[in-house]
């Protein structure tokens, strides 16, 4: 019988009925669940890595040393990853590899919405684009067949909607995928640039290979019905416009993108008259069809940014907005905001009291430590420019003269991400900036995945603890200070020290986040002493939705507090209270 | 079967297991025959943000994503969000909404009012069935069966009757929850039967 999956679950259970041996990856929505998934299943080695090139590295030494493997991100991580990826082009594979990209139309989850199929043109990768759960599996197969018949790894790219989105699926037999014996192979595995010349003349001649396969390649459908009207969509797109579009309308889905199917485009439009391109993002089909010079209509009528669905696209096609009953209501929106007890409150909350300074913060739960009323944070850049973009600030205010401390502010698994060599340029180049990790314990924004620091694995089994603390001393912090973010005062006090120390000094503010769940945490309950608050809200500037005001007084929500006291360390008058 | 397909959009704030819903009904309608596609977005959702599932059903569904006045039923976990919701709703459909509360942040911190209005001009509108949900679980003895208690109601207004939703509970809940996961999805097709009855000419 079929079974309802996401995207990621039947990539997952894909990548293990294609005999992959070693799975490398970096939490990132929404790609988090697909090696969440794999994970379950006997003879697949899967592992979190710091980052993305680590794993994309990882798991083509393992295609080099003779057997299949993936590395899997969002589409972020492939600009980490771009490294390693682009020369894995040139030199090719033993055992079949592929690079999942998992793209954030509409930015759900991200800070951009980059189309990763320009990366397959760039690169020179052969691509593919599943539009549901059944092609997920069905493509994550194949994409290992063109893998080792072409010598190349190959570019899997998915976005939000395929990802988190179910639909019927039907298992295929897992293949008995045997490993490659190995041998030394320098003239193919050493990226000098004489090999690279070789390299470079056969990479050549595979694209041309793969562009023949493109045109008859299994996925790649054309169906020809009315010779009117045609569409050619790729990805999730191929749905949406067999939702919308007639069904006698002709179509050409796309499911193996680069290198395009020409011969195949060429028939499609000498078949039919009128063709719209379909793509969610750039204009990525649209101009390398125009290109061969096919007349078609693409985002000069359809959205060039955020996620398509089928009412965008009617109202894009035959011009009518589509109706919403219109409410006269006064919408609140909800904000994501950090959580009743989450330790990093405490140390924004107090250092925003401190006006000097300026804070470089970095992609994590601890990014909202810049939403109000907290509002402490002054840039988010990237994975680890937390810590390097603050080193700049600080060049940048000593050579214009201007008085500010600068912190650059990263949480655990992001300073092991890339947050570490930042780390290393303020101590090298003597910059005037303190750098705080703020340790949860937990890369807590995508799900409480495990990482270098928290001792366990992927797999849950128990593994030595990197240490930050002595990480920054062997990088050559003369000082280290480590303080519990719950302890106002402490955390205050370490701030101050940060700030007066003459040395180069590193913070690390260190607390599990509450939503952790294979550790006990010490739960407790803030309560509201009515007679004693004076309705000052004070309480209120700690930004926590566990606390509001119910008939003109504060009331804390005893279904989301914690206990954490954070709120009743703040009020001047004793109104708050914790219980057991 | 029917060739039309139906769109469901289920809304809430993170928590309050709008995904455990959208499970149960997923799995009846996939054991029913139905093609299903369903749709969620859970990046912010444990962070108090609004959470939203959308779920199509029929005989051939393609798209995964319902798009601004094309959505049939609105299950709806809480007030505000239930407006939030309704955009997606065609003119004559359906809204089953928890009449419950659930300060936003900016609420909170007082920048902000919640608007008292929202059932009123949901009703205005929309055929609605309204009750507080969240009291039934509590009478239950388990507040978090709130959620379940509006997957009956849901069950009712969908007219299915060959699901076999006591097994779709069964596979998707704990064993030891299972007898009062039972009882909160009754009572949700009662509430909902005799809100309905109230319609009735």
């Amino acid at each position: 019988m079929k079974q309802l999956m996401s995207g990621n679950e039947a990539v997952a259970r894909g990548l293990y009925e294609a005999g992959v041996k070693i799975a490398s990856a970096y939490p990132g929505t929404p790609s988090t669940e697909i090696i969440e998934n794999l994970r379950q299943y006997q003879g697949v080695y899967s592992e979190w890595a710091p980052n993305e090139k680590v794993a994309t590295e990882v798991a083509y030494g393992a295609s080099i040393a003779g057997v299949r493997s993936v590395s899997i991100m969002k589409h972020v991580g492939i600009n980490v990853a771009a490294d390693p990826m682009f020369n894995a082009v040139y030199d090719g594979v033993e055992g079949g590899f592929v690079i999942i990209s998992a793209d954030d139309p509409s930015m759900h989850s991200s800070q951009n919405e980059q189309d990763n199929r320009h990366y397959a043109r760039a690169a020179k990768m052969p691509m593919f684009e599943p539009s549901d759960s059944q092609e997920c599996l069905d493509m994550i197969r194949e994409a290992y067949q063109v893998s080792e018949r072409f010598d190349t790894p190959v570019l899997f790219r998915m976005t939000t909607r395929v990802c988190h989105s179910k639909s019927l699926v039907e298992f295929g037999q897992p293949l008995q995928v045997e490993s490659i014996p190995y041998k030394k192979n320098p003239a193919k595995y050493i990226s000098s640039p004489a090999n690279a010349m070789v390299h470079r003349q056969l990479l050549e001649e595979r694209l041309q290979a793969m562009a023949e396969y493109s045109d008859k390649a299994e996925f790649n459908r054309m169906e020809i019905n009315d010779r009117k009207f045609g569409v050619i969509a790729s990805g999730i797109s191929v749905q949406i416009a067999r939702e919308v579009f007639p069904a006698d309308y002709s179509f050409l889905s796309l499911g193996f993108t680069y290198p395009l199917p020409e011969k195949l485009i060429r028939s499609f439009a000498e078949q039919v008259e009128e063709i719209y391109v379909l793509e969610e993002l750039d204009p990525f089909l649209e101009e390398q069809i125009k290109a061969l010079g096919i007349k078609v209509t693409g985002k000069d009528i359809f959205p060039n940014m955020f996620e398509l669905n089928p009412a965008i696209v009617r109202e894009s096609y035959w011009g009518e907005k589509q109706e919403s009953v219109d409410l006269d209501v006064d919408m609140v929106a909800r904000p994501p905001s950090l959580c009743p007890g989450c330790p990093h409150r405490g140390f924004f909350y107090t250092i925003r009291k401190k006006k000097n300074a300026v804070i470089a913060g970095d992609i994590g739960c601890y990014t909202l430590g810049g939403s109000p009323p907290l509002a402490a944070i002054d840039s988010v850049i990237c994975m680890g420019a937390g810590f390097s973009a603050a080193m700049g600030m600080a060049k940048a205010f000593e050579v214009s003269g201007v008085d500010k401390v600068v912190f650059g502010v990263v949480g655990d698994s992001t300073f092991f991400h890339s947050g570490i060599t930042g780390a290393i340029e303020i101590l090298y180049n003597k910059g005037r900036v303190i750098p705080v990790v703020l340790d949860n314990s937990t890369t807590s924004m995508t799900g409480q995945q495990d990482n270098p620091g928290t001792g366990l694995t992927l797999s849950g089994e128990i593994a030595e603890k990197v240490s930050i603390e002595a990480l920054f001393k062997a990088i050559g912090f003369a000082k280290v200070i480590t303080v519990d973010p719950q302890d106002l005062t402490a955390m205050e006090a370490a701030i101050d020290e940060a700030i007066a120390a003459e040395q180069a000094c590193a913070m690390i503010v260190k607390r599990p986040c509450v939503l952790i769940k294979n550790i006990e945490h010490d739960f407790k309950l803030c309560v509201v002493d009515r007679d004693l608050c004076t309705s000052c809200r004070r309480c209120l500037r700690v930004g926590c939705s566990a606390i509001y005001y119910v008939d003109g007084k504060a009331y804390i929500d005893p279904a989301l507090c914690t206990g954490c006291t954070v709120c009743m360390q703040v009020c001047n008058f004793d109104a708050i209270s914790v219980v057991d | 079967m029917s060739e039309t397909v139906k769109s469901i959009v289920l809304i809430g704030v993170g928590g309050q297991g709008t995904i455990l819903v959208s499970k149960v009904l997923t799995t009846a309608l996939v054991t029913a025959g139905f093609d299903v596609k369903m749709s969620e977005i859970h990046g912010m959702a444990q962070r108090g943000g609004s959470v939203s599932t959308q779920i199509r059903y029929g005989k051939k569904v393609y798209s995964p994503l319902i798009g601004v006045g094309e959505a049939d039923i609105l299950l709806a976990f809480e007030r505000m969000e239930a407006v939030r919701g309704a955009a997606l709703l065609k003119k004559d459909a359906l809204i089953i909404v928890n009449d419950y509360t659930i300060i936003p942040p900016p609420v909170a911190s007082g920048t902000a009012v919640y608007p008292d209005n929202c059932i009123d001009a949901l009703r205005e509108k929309f055929k609605l069935i309204a009750f507080n949900a969240a009291q039934v679980a509590e009478e239950l003895g388990n507040p978090r069966v709130m959620n379940v208690v509006l997957l009956g109601a849901m069950a009712e207004v969908l007219q299915l009757d060959k699901l076999d939703w006591e097994t779709a509970l069964k596979v998707n809940v704990p064993e030891r929850f299972i007898e009062i996961n039972q009882e909160a999805f009754k009572r949700g097709r009662e509430l909902a039967r005799s809100e309905e009855e109230a319609y009735a000419p």
